[in-house]
This record gives C-alpha cells, sequence and structure tokens, in this order.
C-alpha cells in the first residue's frame, strides 16, 4: 500500500506520519509538497498535524486553498482514503471533506496529554480492525481541538454513525470530566458519508510504539491496511477471468 | 582614517545614554582616533554590552572545563556539539531571556525559545528537544499568575508550533524572583558529527547573504539597554525593545537551512539574535580573522525610512546570516524561495579586518572588527562575601522545634509549588511532536531516543537557588551534580552541560563574589565529575529597584544511553518490590524547603557534599541499572526522603503504589524525612536483586540500607507518617492548578 503524507508549510507531524507508515507498518510512503498536484499515486493520503501556514488565521482556513488540496478533494469525491490528524482534521473540515468546525479548547490552553477514547464505528476503513466499543489510549495536543457542529449536523453525523471516536474516561463513560475541549458529544473524530475521509483530533501516528508509551494508534493504520488489502482483492476478483 | 559623512559626531553624554562609561568612550575615541559617529555608537555600544562582551564574567569564565574526548565543539560557537557514536552529535545550548519576558511574558518567553532554536540548527543539527527553567516570584505577589500564564503559553506557542518537543525543565517560586523572573531556555539538536557548521567567515570575496524575516524596528537595543542595566519599576516602558515571535517563519527558516545544509553552499552560518546585523557579521569576521563590508540597501526591510542604526541595531527575530561560497549564491536562492524567504547578498567577505556598512552608497561605519570582539572591554570586578554570609550560614537545630503532625508536614511540603507536579505547565506543551519521547516531562530526566541508533539522551535542568543565595560555591556544585544524578536516575551517562548563569548587577562587589564562587563551584564539580562545560550564557542585571534575584546558576545536563530500552523511571512499578536507599542521610536542614515552609526560615549551610562521594553513588546506580537489577531510581532532592518516596508512589503514568517503611536513623526524626542531604538515591528492585545491588554498593563504598517495599495504598514510614495515597495525590497534583484558578 502507498502512502502519502501531505507537508503544508508549518506542518509538524508529517515527519511522524511519515516515519510510522515506513518505519513501523513497513508500508511505502511519500511526502506530498503543498505546491505540488500530483499525488503520486498513493492508496491513501495523510493529512498531518501542525500549524499549516502558521494557522495564524482559523486553523486549515489557508491550507485548504494550496494546490494539493484541490488534487486531495478530488482524490476524495473519488473515494480515495484520506486521514486528517489534528491540523489535517482542521483543514478536512475547512475544505467541506468533513462536517463542522474545530474552535478553541473550553479551557482556554493548549494542552497535551493522553486521552481515552471509545471506538464507536468498525464499518469504516480506518476501524475495520478494531472492536466496537474498545477503549483506545491514544495523545491529543491541541489548542483548538473543540468540535462544534449544528444541531441538524450533530444530529445526522449520530443518526449516521458518523461518529469514530468519542472521549472517555478509563471505564468508558463519556463524561465532562473525560472531555479535554469541549467538544460537542465528546467526539474526538468523524468521518464522512461515503466513509472514506476521517479526521481526528487524537494523533494515533504518536502511539504506535511501546518504547514510546503505547501501540493504541497503530491499529487505525492497520486497519487501513487491511481495509486497502481487501479492496484490491475485490478489485482483482472483478477483474479475473469468468466475470 | 576619513571621517564617515552622513553623519555627526557624537557627545560624552550620548555615549552614556548608550551605556558606556567615560572610560570605554575614550578608549574608543583613542583606538579610532577620532569620535564615532551615531550609527557606529550604535553598532559599539551592543557589541560592548556586557550581554555581548561578556565584559564582567569572560575572565572567570576561562576557569571552567570544557574539553574531553568526545568535545567536537565547546563554547565560544552559537552551540557546543558532543560526539555521540555512530557518526551522530548532539548540539545543545541554554539561554536566558529575563527581562524581555518579564516586560511581556508571552512575546519574551517565545522569543527566548525562538533565539535558542536558531542557536541549534545554525550548527546544522535538526533541534529535537527544548527544555526551559523558569524562576517566578511568590504567589503572593500580584504579577505572579499573568506572569506565569504569558510565560507558559508563550514556550508552548513557539515550541508547538515550529515542532520541536518540550520534554523537560523546572519551574520554581520564590519572592526573590517577584520583581526580576528568570526565563531559560535550552534545546537541543542531533547533526551528523561531519556536518557542523560554523560561524567563521573565510574566503576573501565570498558572498554575505541574508536570509529569513524581513527587518523591522522590533527589539532594538535589546542586547544593550533591556539585558545590560539594571530594572526600573517602569517596565512598560521597556515594552518596545521586546521583539515579536513568528514561529511559522521559523519553522519555514529551519526547514530551509536544513535543507540548504545538505547542499555543498555555505561556509559559515550565525542567527541574528541578540544586536542583530551587528553582531552576527561582526561576530563571523572575528572568528574568520577577516573583515567584512555590508550595504544596507540590500537588507530586506519591512517598514520605511529606516536608519542604518535601526537596521544594524534591529532584533527582528527568525533572520539568519550566511556566508556562501562564491558561486552557490543561486543554490540559496533557490532553497529559500521553495520555503517562500527571502535570501539576498548584501555584502562580502574581505581581508581589511574591519566591519564598514555602505547606506545609498556611503560608508556610515568603520570600525575595527578587533575593537567590537577581543578587544572589547574585560573587567576583573571587585568581589567580596556579603556582609551577612556568615550569619546566615549559622543554624542552631536545638532551636528548631519538631514537627507536631509528620502527615502534615508532608502535605505542606507535597502542596508546595516548587514541589508539587508541574503537569499544569507541561500539558501546555507538545512534548511528543518528533515521536522520540521515551519519558517525557515528570520524572528525573526527560529521555529521548536518536532514530535509526539503540541510542538515547537523558535531559535535565537543575539549580536549587536557595542553597545558591546561602552559598553559591556549594549551591553551583549541587546544581551540577544533582543535574548529573537525574540523569544517571533516567540510565544515562553524563556526557556534558550547558550554563546559564544568572545573577544581578555585576558592578557590585557581593554579586561578583557570588558568580565568582558560582564558577568555582561549577568548576569543581564538573572536574570531579569528569564533565565539560561546552556551551553557555551570562545574564547580569537581574535587579529591579537595586534588589538582585538570588544567584541561580541553572545548568543543563545531557546524558548518553547506549540502549534506549534500557532507561530508567522514578516510579514505583509492581507490588513486593524492594525499596533501597543509596547514599548516607546526614543530620542537616540548612536552606531546606522544610525549613522554609514549616518554619519559615531561609538559612542555614546547604547540604554537605562530598564529590567523591557523589560519583560512587551515580556510578553505583548506573551499574544497577545497566545490570538489570533495578526498576525505579529516583534522586532524593527538595523535601527529602519523605517527598522523594511520596513522588515514587504517585508520580508514574499507572495505578498509584503505596509503600511500607521502616526508617530509622541516629539522626533527628524531621531531618530524616525531609532534610535535603545529597547523594541520595532511591531504587525499588525485585527482592532476588537485593543482593547483587548490595554487592555493588558495598564494593564502591556506598551506604546502602534497605527501607521497606512497595505494598498497599498508603505511604507508612513508621512510625512518623501515614497517608493515604489519595490525600497525597490531591496536595501534590492540585498545588499548582490551584494557586493558578485564583
Amino acid at each position: 500500500m502507498r502512502w502519502g503524507v501531505v507537508t503544508f508549510p508549518g506542518s509538524n507531524d508529517d515527519h511522524d506520519a511519515l516515519y510510522v507508515v515506513d518505519h513501523v507498518l513497513g508500508e511505502d510512503a511519500v511526502s506530498l509538497w503543498h505546491k505540488d498536484r500530483d499525488l503520486k499515486g498513493v492508496d491513501c493520503v495523510i493529512l498531518p498535524g501542525g500549524f499549516s501556514y502558521g494557522d495564524y488565521l482559523r486553523c486549515g482556513a489557508m491550507a485548504r486553498f494550496s494546490p494539493i488540496m484541490e488534487s486531495v478533494v478530488e482524490f476524495a469525491h473519488a473515494g480515495g482514503l484520506v486521514l486528517g490528524i489534528c491540523n489535517g482534521f482542521q483543514v478536512l473540515c475547512e475544505a467541506g471533506l468533513l462536517p463542522g468546525a474545530l474552535i478553541r479548547n473550553r479551557g482556554l490552553q493548549f494542552v497535551c496529554t493522553r486521552v481515552h477514547v471509545r471506538l464507536e464505528e468498525t464499518e469504516t476503513p480506518f476501524t475495520c480492525r478494531c472492536t466496537r466499543g474498545e477503549i483506545l489510549t491514544i495523545p491529543i495536543k491541541h489548542g483548538e481541538g473543540c468540535y462544534i457542529a449544528d444541531a441538524v449536523t450533530l444530529d445526522r453525523l449520530e443518526n449516521n454513525h458518523q461518529v469514530v471516536l468519542r472521549y472517555v474516561d478509563t471505564s468508558g463513560r463519556a463524561t465532562a470530566e473525560a472531555n479535554p475541549n469541549g467538544s460537542l458529544n465528546n467526539i474526538a473524530g468523524i468521518v464522512n458519508e461515503q466513509r472514506n475521509v476521517f479526521g481526528l483530533m487524537p494523533h494515533p501516528e504518536h502511539a504506535t510504539e511501546k518504547l514510546l508509551g503505547g501501540e493504541d494508534g497503530l491499529k487505525l493504520f492497520q486497519s487501513l491496511v487491511a481495509a486497502h488489502g481487501e479492496g484490491a482483492q475485490r478489485r482483482v476478483a472483478a477483474l479475473a477471468p469468468g466475470h | 582614517m576619513a571621517m564617515p559623512a552622513h553623519t555627526a559626531a557624537i557627545t560624552e553624554v550620548e555615549a552614556a545614554e548608550h551605556g558606556l562609561t567615560v572610560l570605554e568612550y575614550a578608549r574608543i575615541c583613542e583606538v579610532l582616533r577620532r569620535a564615532p559617529n551615531f550609527t557606529e555608537l550604535g553598532v559599539l555600544s551592543v557589541m560592548w554590552s556586557e550581554h555581548c562582551s561578556y565584559k564582567s564574567s569572560r575572565r572567570l569564565l576561562k576557569n571552567l572545563p570544557t574539553r574531553g574526548p568526545r568535545v567536537l565543539q565547546g563554547p565560544g560557537e552559537n552551540a557546543g556539539v558532543i560526539d555521540i557514536g555512530d557518526g551522530l552529535a548532539v548540539a545543545f545550548k541554554i539561554e536566558s531571556h529575563n527581562h524581555p519576558s518579564f516586560v511581556e511574558p508571552y512575546q519574551g518567553a517565545a522569543t527566548g525559545v525562538g533565539g535558542i532554536l536558531r542557536d541549534v540548527f545554525t550548527m546544522g543539527a535538526r533541534p529535537i528537544a527544548n527544555l526551559n527553567s523558569l524562576r517566578f516570584g511568590s504567589f503572593d505577589h500580584p504579577r505572579t499568575r499573568f506572569l506565569v500564564n504569558g510565560v507558559v503559553a508563550g514556550i508552548g506557542g513557539y515550541g508547538n508550533s515550529i515542532g520541536v518537543p518540550t520534554v523537560g525543565g523546572e519551574a520554581y517560586f520564590d519572592a526573590g524572583y517577584n520583581e526580576n523572573i528568570l526565563v531559560n531556555a535550552f534545546t537541543l539538536g542531533v547533526v551528523r558529527s561531519d556536518r557542523i557548521f560554523r560561524a567563521c567567515a573565510a574566503g576573501v570575496g565570498n558572498p554575505v547573504m541574508y536570509v529569513g524575516s524581513k527587518t523591522g524596528r522590533d527589539g532594538i537595543h535589546g542586547a544593550s539597554l533591556l539585558a545590560s542595566a539594571e530594572f526600573s519599576g517602569a517596565a512598560e516602558e521597556k515594552r518596545p525593545t521586546v521583539q515579536v515571535g513568528d514561529p511559522f517563519t521559523e519553522k519555514l527558516l529551519l526547514e530551509a537551512c536544513l535543507e540548504l545544509m545538505e547542499q555543498d553552499a555555505i561556509v559559515a552560518i550565525q542567527d541574528m539574535g541578540a544586536a542583530g546585523l551587528t553582531s552576527s557579521s561582526v561576530e563571523m569576521a572575528g572568528r574568520g580573522g577577516t573583515g567584512i563590508i555590508i550595504d544596507l540597501d540590500k537588507v530586506p526591510l519591512r517598514e520605511i525610512n529606516m536608519t542604518p542604526y535601526e537596521i544594524l541595531l534591529s532584533e527582528s527575530q527568525e533572520r539568519m546570516l550566511i556566508v556562501a561560497r562564491a558561486g552557490a549564491e543561486d543554490v540559496v536562492r533557490r532553497v529559500f524561495a521553495k520555503w517562500d524567504l527571502d535570501a539576498s547578498v548584501i555584502g562580502h567577505v574581505t581581508d581589511d579586518a574591519m566591519l564598514r556598512v555602505m547606506c545609498r552608497g556611503t560608508e556610515v561605519a568603520c570600525l575595527p572588527i578587533a575593537l567590537l570582539t577581543d578587544e572589547a572591554p574585560a573587567y576583573e570586578r571587585p568581589a567580596a562575601p556579603p556582609a551577612d554570609f556568615e550569619e546566615q550560614q549559622e543554624l542552631q537545630l536545638d532551636r528548631i522545634p519538631l514537627p507536631g503532625d509528620y502527615n502534615e508536614t508532608l502535605l505542606t511540603l507535597l502542596d508546595s509549588p516548587n514541589i508539587a507536579s508541574k503537569r499544569w505547565v507541561f500539558r501546555q506543551y507538545d512534548f511528543l511532536v518528533r515521536s522520540n519521547t521515551v519519558v517525557g516531562p515528570g520524572s528525573d530526566a526527560a529521555v529521548i531516543r536518536i532514530k535509526g541508533t539503540h541510542k538515547g539522551v537523558a535531559l535535565s535542568v537543575d539549580c536549587n537557588s536557595r542553597y545558591c543565595a546561602l552559598d553559591p560555591y556549594v549551591g553551583a556544585m549541587i546544581a551540577v551534580v544533582e543535574s548529573a544524578r537525574n540523569v544517571v536516575c533516567a540510565g544515562a551517562e553524563p556526557l556534558g552541560i550547558t550554563d546559564c548563569l544568572n545573577f544581578g548587577n555585576p558592578e557590585k562587589p557581593a554579586i561578583m563574589w557570588q558568580f565568582a564562587e558560582s564558577v568555582r563551584g561549577i568548576r569543581d564539580a564538573c572536574v570531579a565529575l569528569g564533565v565539560p562545560v561546552v556551551s553557555g550564557n551570562v545574564s547580569f542585571y537581574n535587579e529591579t529597584e537595586g534588589h538582585a534575584i538570588p544567584p541561580t546558576p541553572t545548568i543543563a545536563m545531557v546524558g548518553l544511553l547506549e540502549h534506549v530500552d534500557r532507561h530508567m523511571t522514578q516510579w514505583f512499578k509492581a507490588e513486593g518490590d524492594s525499596i533501597v536507599l543509596l547514599g548516607r542521610t546526614r543530620e542537616e536542614l540548612g536552606a531546606s524547603e522544610y525549613l522554609a515552609l514549616a518554619h519559615g526560615l531561609v538559612r542555614g549551610a546547604p547540604p554537605w557534599i562530598d564529590l567523591d562521594v557523589e560519583k560512587q553513588v551515580q556510578r553505583v546506580c548506573l551499574s544497577a541499572i545497566a545490570e538489570g537489577l533495578v526498576r525505579s531510581a529516583h534522586d532524593v532532592g527538595e523535601g527529602g526522603l519523605a517527598v522523594a518516596l511520596a513522588e515514587c508512589c504517585i508520580c508514574g503514568p499507572g495505578p498509584d503504589l503505596g509503600a511500607v517503611i521502616e526508617l530509622e536513623g541516629a539522626v533527628r526524626p524531621d531531618a530524616l524525612l525531609f532534610g535535603e542531604s545529597q547523594s541520595r538515591i532511591l531504587v525499588s528492585l525485585r527482592r532476588r536483586n537485593l543482593g547483587r545491588l548490595r554487592e555493588l554498593a558495598t564494593a564502591a563504598d556506598v551506604p546502602f540500607a534497605l527501607l521497606g517495599e512497595v505494598r498497599g495504598r498508603r505511604l507508612v514510614i513508621s512510625p512518623l507518617v501515614d497517608v493515604g495515597l489519595e490525600e497525597i495525590q490531591r496536595a501534590w497534583a492540585t498545588a499548582l492548578p490551584r494557586r493558578m484558578a485564583v
């Protein structure tokens, strides 16, 4: 599977995402430059964490206008897999690939800490190797991760099972205390209706090695590899003689 | 020499306003054989400022040990560099940004981080870890919360945005910093040992290139007026001398510089930090023994009608000066254009050992490089201990009553902002980015892995300024050995230090004495441990309205782990493990947190320190970790053994673990529990490893005491202490957030 990680000016966790794909997963990783339009034939695009273009305007508001994003939007509309982590999630919302918006944390401070998130949906290529209701420990690190959307959108997200991750306490309850940033419905990550675009505030790429404190994030990457493999098998089967 | 046109000669009054003494000004006129013009006066005043010239400290700093088999670059460059094997080296330095942070906490702290990052990536190193040492006033002071909020947000705002993790540090609160806080920022980077870049201008005719942000009017005279003079109450008036940071541009500058360094284009490179374009060009020429000519019309400006004086002295951030290889100009331009940054040739290297500055076709300044560097003043200032030095050290233990309730005393200590959890601070810092953080903030030392190797580095920054105030020699020694002990507790061999020496006005003999004694202490400790000083920074004039801060020689220690997976942390790991104290507890309470908190006394001699004993204790601990004998190791520091035990119980990421301890000793119980005797390390281990650890300790003549074991949900130190972990956790965890929320 070929992965592309976009580098915007101000991206920080692009190195980390590339490292995980290349060194931890052992998959093929390429770097994608914001000024280019070529996605280099990747199967999955990662929009990484960081502060694209400094995020001096709204987070992600500038990045959505970069040349590479035109290709990413096209890729997503064609069913391509897009994973937006932290700033990447913000960019996806700004680009209209995901509904809602991410605003300043309720506590007004940047927060870096490990949080517990409950896995709500396994019917997505990003979580197909996980178990529904399982609790993952993954770090967050952001100042603007409070997920908001209007009531209608929120209902639709819940009814369509688009809420993939929710902040919870150790026993799995989505309480106010377990919510690190004030996100509505404790939302930590959502997919689009087609379920090929996933945005989340926690950083799965920072939870992939025991040495660094945990491997729970790896399950999301492994899900993508599995989903891609199954997809490829289906495509091969579709092309096989006799069909 | 012809008098440069375009400028009028100046007077002694103007010279004095620029911080130059009558004698200094006379010397300038004598060397130049004329009076300097106004632009030159500006250049001279910054280069001769304490901040740039180290005129009060240079002679003493020469006594520090700076060499070692692994040292690739000692002091005098942008950062020190130490070889870590595998073809790699680490570049690191600590630097102060005290006055700017007091005047404008967010920007002051942010640009402090930005400045130290540039110092490190200038060497060709990719920054992988930041630390900071912060000193604030008491929480009783009305400005403290504002300053804590601003400084922490500023450090986070810059470090988080540029994508370098802030993995550790210290925060200390003392009324002595009420009017003059300290913000010391440290960065460590990794560089290939054969690709280290230096700031030594060479090759006559080579182009001098300006890269990065445009130049504005911000920060003019930051180095001379803000950093090199005492403070008055009117901090507001000095806000224009504080620079404004832009971490986004610095991120681009960082990536562009590192990309350019992959190509053969750079002869020398230096950050434009304090005194901006002036110091970077002068210092590069000084190190190279060359001259330099620059044309201000070529400098990218962000404001109109800037005078030569302003352009030369601006401290606008996120700028670098590069001496490029002749013919490589386009390579430089291409890389910087990719990152949307300015790059322009503004001059070239000359052979006349002069700084020449052109503006609109005329020469506006012409000064000998040597006058601005090696021949800048160096003073041997008078030094004498303060009159009450000996009186302050007296402490009659028999006049100090024992606590009525030891549980209560322990909880009071855990609630001290100096001892309590600093989570409120470090959760505002991204300590994970770059995926190397093996141990983040909250243990004795941070541990960072070095990608592509099995290695790791351990980092710790330390200074107990109460010890230094009562005895600067002993206090500075302890700062060095404690920082070493901390990296040892992480399983690392101490490699080298960088020091940030924060003091009051060196023109006062008592301050100069504190400084001299501290340097002597650092030297003796470094020599004993075999640890070189590879970089550092001196910050004088930390005084407001005549009140100096406590002497604060902050030490940042870097240690090396050959196998990062064998790192150690301070918290207990498993029920049933034995708890052992390595080292001796003496009957001493002087300068302790306990004495200050429980008895309101800041006096007495700081703890006794024997460098040979210290070394042995550290060796035993390192061997025990290397042999896989122990499961936790924690330095016994402020608050003594009782606090150290409590921390081992509650500061881990997993569930809290209690301990049952039997303490005996010939010393009074409060000294036993809360005394801060040095050279002690608390370890926990499986019972079956006790014999081997005892052997190691005995062979090294290190006192070994089996204290008890990890057990239950309480900390029991019979017969004095018996407290539930929830109560301990509450005191320790809520101390800072509670004070910040008021």
